[in-house]
């Protein structure tokens, strides 16, 4: 027996089981038949003669062949997802041995490393032009899901793993190459270990949302926040066979299932969930949350398919090509003749070479470009009624506020800070040579009048004064009482076992007490109203982007009513408000995430009146005030279109701080998953209102997926406070005076723009 | 305790192996019972015990509704069924739980009669000086004897550290119910010494508990 007909039949077995795995099943094809088959000429192959063995095989390798074809024609996304999870898909270190020409790993090899599931490698890849061999260096990071190690935890990467890709960026930046990042990750392992999972994907999204160097991502396997730690990129392909999904299907059939924690979810759920999340390649290039798809063979490319990974290389060198070309100023005809380029027709060869270095004045436009490219994403997928006469008064509007601000703290401004600075200068050389000559003579007078001692007065008494005191004297009329003190009846404080606090009655406690203990200081959820009415100036709330809405942005079964709902409930048509603000005259712009509207949820219109609103604070010079209420994180029905909200809101923010903005979260209530690990958690200035949580994943995720119970106090306030993702704790009673506090200290002299 | 009153105690811990906590209103209110006399009801589980026990009551006053679960598991006994529905005092008895006594609960019971504890004095972590750090490792467990005058712990306290000089009868240290480093409160204890003579006696009754008891 030769061992080509062992070879045969192994790979006929694997190709098998392959189907088995994807259909989940022996009944689809006969498949449990053909299986039988196999394994029952495996036990004769030494017993029969060889052509009969060769005759099965031929059989058996047409059936799979045939089944193959069938599957594929057929895929549904659940299936997608079974591919995308099998051992035999292919992996980055497959990428790594096959795409590139020579790699050198990175902090740490296999087990030996920070972070097994995240890798990065210094790469080079080539490329033949006219018979000559160009070589370009590239950083290679992405997640690696490995062949079954245990240590690789999946592609699920850790906090210190994704630390581990925004140092290698940053090396790649200092050493402009170029980064290819390879997203193989079902999400990020969700504990909050220093310094948290969802801190480190917001530092690592505010870093690339700038990072001076071209960025590509293919995506395989792209799971919410976990996949967009190193998916921010220039240009994004996706495989054919790969998926791309806010939440993992199970995890959206559990929430909507409401499944209780231990149970399995239904299959025909699971199957309905995948449909409806717009997760495929297919389904997301119209959706524009990526760019291009990248062909795979059938059935999705395997560790041993050379022919794909070949034509991978490929495209990964086209797509760094494009996002450099972009960059030049002459570029028509090469980049003509890349659109041109049919990859198999070429037989994967380039007819030109392009230098992937870039000029400073390059590097600029790949960061515009960068940003352009994000702010279009999710647009469109929201509802934004405006009349034509009311498009042209906002136009006109914002061109006249451009140009009043641009004037008013741009150009006068910046001309009177000179000023200042020159006379600051001067007057401070000129009093060094006064006090030469007039020392004595105010010695003496200050001997004589004893004005020294009144001099100390008033400053005590101009300090007096700013402490905050004229707050407490401050007339506010009638004050807002919350609707929930119209209960005749008493509440225990969670916390009375442990502090003997006694029974609250519910209108001292929502009234008097602003929903605060008054023994332990644990304070109760207030509705958002309240915090409109006190902790803004009287009558200084002017909202504006009111009329942009929340939509079923992908069609997902059901949605419409939900949404319908909550407009009835809330009268209003999205969970964020943006508006003009005043806290003791600090006139400030506030972007605020409310619970009574899908949670808080963030779709494509939060998304966007959320960049919105920061560039009006860019435009008017204006501190940013993010007061999340309540976020429950990426709205799942919005699927991607929702995901990339998280690049695209900071973006947003960096640019509004890059460009002298003084950017600060408040978090109160519940506060979790994508929001935060993106704009929110990127903010310098983070604070919590007491008894607030903050986190990435809830208890029941984590618990599902690190098979580890978390303590009752794992996502507290103070937790974050101590791993120092928060600055301050403030009680919601303090919360007017604290915030007023801390624009005076965070924003000093350059509250209205540094 | 002489020898022949630990015998009678273990006869009567075998005898009834049962502890029963009594379960009181913890202020004013409608009894509404939600469990029955005889049924077997779950303590707090969990690793930092924050899963609630079998819930036992619903009290309500001013309309506002406290659960109130067990706190060691056990069977409900002596439930004053006429209570369900009724207004309540504070502190009104409702129901006992008889739990059943593990083998080290009754261990630590007995041991607490015999042996000689030592209490925290304040609240803070207790350290063994190194003296006593070095014997205990040295010698065999039970055999380090302590004497009046001798500093027996080191009180840590906002990194100031006093020593803690022992001044009861002489004996050995036979139980250390403390861990370094961790806090703990005034009047908790940290040791158990056993007189020399009783030694083996103690050691032979932990012994037959740990041999006999189910």
């Amino acid at each position: 027996m030769t061992p080509e007909i062992n070879k045969r039949l192994s790979q006929i077995e694997l190709n098998v089981q392959y189907l088995l795995d994807i259909k989940e099943g022996a009944e689809w094809g006969n498949l449990g038949d053909l299986m039988e088959k196999v394994r029952r000429l495996k036990e004769e192959i030494y017993d029969r003669p060889e052509e009969s063995i060769e005759a099965d095989l031929a059989a058996m390798e047409e059936t799979v062949s045939f089944l193959e074809d069938r599957a594929e024609k057929s895929l549904t996304p659940d299936e997608i997802v079974r591919i995308v999870r099998n051992p035999q898909r292919i992996t980055l270190q497959n990428i790594l041995e096959n795409v590139y020409d020579s790699y050198t790993e990175l902090g740490g090899m296999e087990d030996c490393n920070i972070d097994p599931s995240m890798v990065v490698a210094k790469a080079t890849i080539s490329r033949r032009v006219k018979g000559h061999v160009y070589v370009h260096q590239v950083m290679v990071i992405g997640h690696e899901k490995g062949h079954g190690e245990e240590y690789r935890n999946g592609g699920c990467t850790r906090p210190w793993g994704n630390e581990k890709a925004l140092r290698y960026m940053e090396v790649a930046e200092t050493e402009g190459i170029p980064i290819h990042f390879y997203v193989f990750t079902p999400g990020a392992f969700p504990i909050e270990d220093y310094p948290g999972a969802a801190q480190q994907i917001a530092r690592n999204l505010y870093a690339l949302a700038k990072l001076r160097v071209p960025i590509v991502s293919l995506i395989s396997e792209g799971g919410s926040g976990g996949a967009e730690a190193v998916g921010m990129s220039d240009i994004r392909l996706m495989l054919s066979h790969g998926y791309y999904s806010v939440i993992s299907p199970e995890g959206a059939a559990a929430i909507e299932g409401k499944i209780k924690e231990g149970e399995k979810v239904p299959k025909d759920l699971l199957t309905f969930c995948a449909e409806q999340l717009s997760i495929t390649a297919q389904d997301n290039l119209p959706l524009k949350t990526i760019d291009r798809i990248v062909q795979e063979p059938v059935l999705g490319a395997r560790r041993d398919d050379f022919a794909f990974l070949r034509q991978l290389r490929y495209e990964m060198i086209r797509a760094t090509d494009e996002v450099v070309l972009k960059t030049k100023s002459f570029r028509t005809f090469r980049a003509y003749a890349i659109k041109q380029e049919k990859a198999a027709e070429r037989n994967y060869e380039f007819d030109i070479y392009i230098r992937w270095e870039l000029t400073e004045g390059e590097e600029e436009r790949l960061l515009r470009l960068r940003s352009l490219k994000y702010r279009k994403m999710g647009q469109g997928f929201y509802n934004e009624s405006v009349t034509w006469p009311d498009k042209v008064f906002k136009k006109t509007e914002d061109a006249v506020l451009k140009s009043y601000y641009g004037l008013r703290y741009g150009l006068i401004r910046h001309h009177h800070k000179q000023v200042k600075k020159v006379i600051e200068e001067v007057s401070g050389e000129g009093s060094v040579f006064l006090r030469k000559i007039s020392s004595p003579l105010i010695s003496a007078y200050d001997f004589i009048a004893n004005s020294a001692a009144k001099k100390q007065l008033r400053i005590m008494a101009a300090s007096s004064t700013a402490s905050g005191a004229e707050e407490v004297t401050e007339d506010w009329g009638d004050t807002y009482v919350s609707p929930l003190a119209n209960e005749d009846r008493t509440v225990s404080c969670p916390n009375a076992r442990k502090y003997g606090c006694l029974d609250l009655w519910v209108p001292d406690l929502y009234g008097e007490f602003c929903g605060v203990c008054q023994n332990c200081g644990h304070h109760f959820p207030l509705e958002y109203q309240w915090y409109l009415q006190n902790l803004f100036d009287r009558g200084s709330i002017h909202e504006f982007n009111g009329h942009i809405g929340s939509i079923n942005a992908i069609g997902y079964q059901g949605f419409e009513n939900k949404i319908r709902r909550d407009v009835i409930k809330t009268g209003r048509t999205s969970a964020m408000i943006t508006f003009h603000a005043r806290v003791e005259g600090i006139s400030l712009i506030v972007a605020m995430l409310f619970n009574d509207f899908r949670n808080g949820t963030v779709g494509a219109a939060e998304g966007d009146k959320f960049v919105r609103a920061c560039e009006k604070a860019r435009i008017m010079r204006r501190p940013f005030l993010a007061y999340i209420h309540a976020t429950g994180g990426i709205r799942i029905q919005e699927g991607t279109v929702g995901v990339v909200q998280m690049p695209k809101c900071t973006m947003a923010v960096r640019e509004y701080i890059d460009s002298g903005g003084l950017y600060i979260v408040v978090y109160d209530n519940n506060s979790y998953a994508g929001p935060v690990a993106s704009f929110l958690g990127c903010s310098p200035y983070q604070f919590a209102i007491r008894s607030s949580k903050i986190g990435f994943a809830g208890p029941r995720v984590i618990r599902e997926t690190t098979g580890e119970d978390i303590p009752p106090d794992y996502h507290s306030a103070q937790k974050a406070l101590a791993r120092g993702h928060v600055q301050g704790i403030w009680d919601r009673r303090e919360f007017r005076y604290n915030l007023y506090k801390c624009l005076l200290t965070m924003g000093g002299s350059n509250l209205y723009y540094r | 305790m002489s020898e022949l009153d630990l015998d009678q105690l273990l006869i009567h811990y075998r005898e009834d192996p049962y502890e029963d906590f009594v379960v009181e209103t913890p202020n004013t209110g409608w009894v509404r019972f939600m469990a029955d006399d005889g049924m077997k009801v779950e303590g707090p589980r969990g690793t930092w015990q924050h899963i609630p026990g079998t819930l036992l009551y619903v009290l309500e006053r001013e309309r506002n509704r406290i659960p109130i679960h067990a706190h060691i598991n056990g069977t409900i006994s002596e439930l004053q069924v006429d209570l369900n529905g009724q207004f309540v005092e504070a502190n009104t008895h409702l129901m006992s739980i008889r739990h059943p006594m593990t083998k080290d609960e009754v261990i630590n019971k007995i041991l607490k009669q015999v042996l000689i504890t030592f209490n925290a004095p304040e609240r803070a972590k207790y350290f063994f000086p190194p003296e006593i750090t070095y014997k205990l490792e040295k010698k065999k467990h039970g055999t380090v004897l302590v004497r009046p005058g001798e500093e027996i712990l080191i009180m840590s306290l906002m990194k100031r550290d006093t020593p803690l000089i022992y001044n009861g009868e002489p004996g050995i240290i036979h139980t250390v119910y403390f861990q370094p480093n961790i806090t703990l409160n005034q009047g908790e204890p940290l040791l158990g010494i056993c007189p020399p003579g009783k030694l083996n006696y103690i050691r032979k009754i932990v012994q037959k508990i740990q041999n006999e008891w189910a």
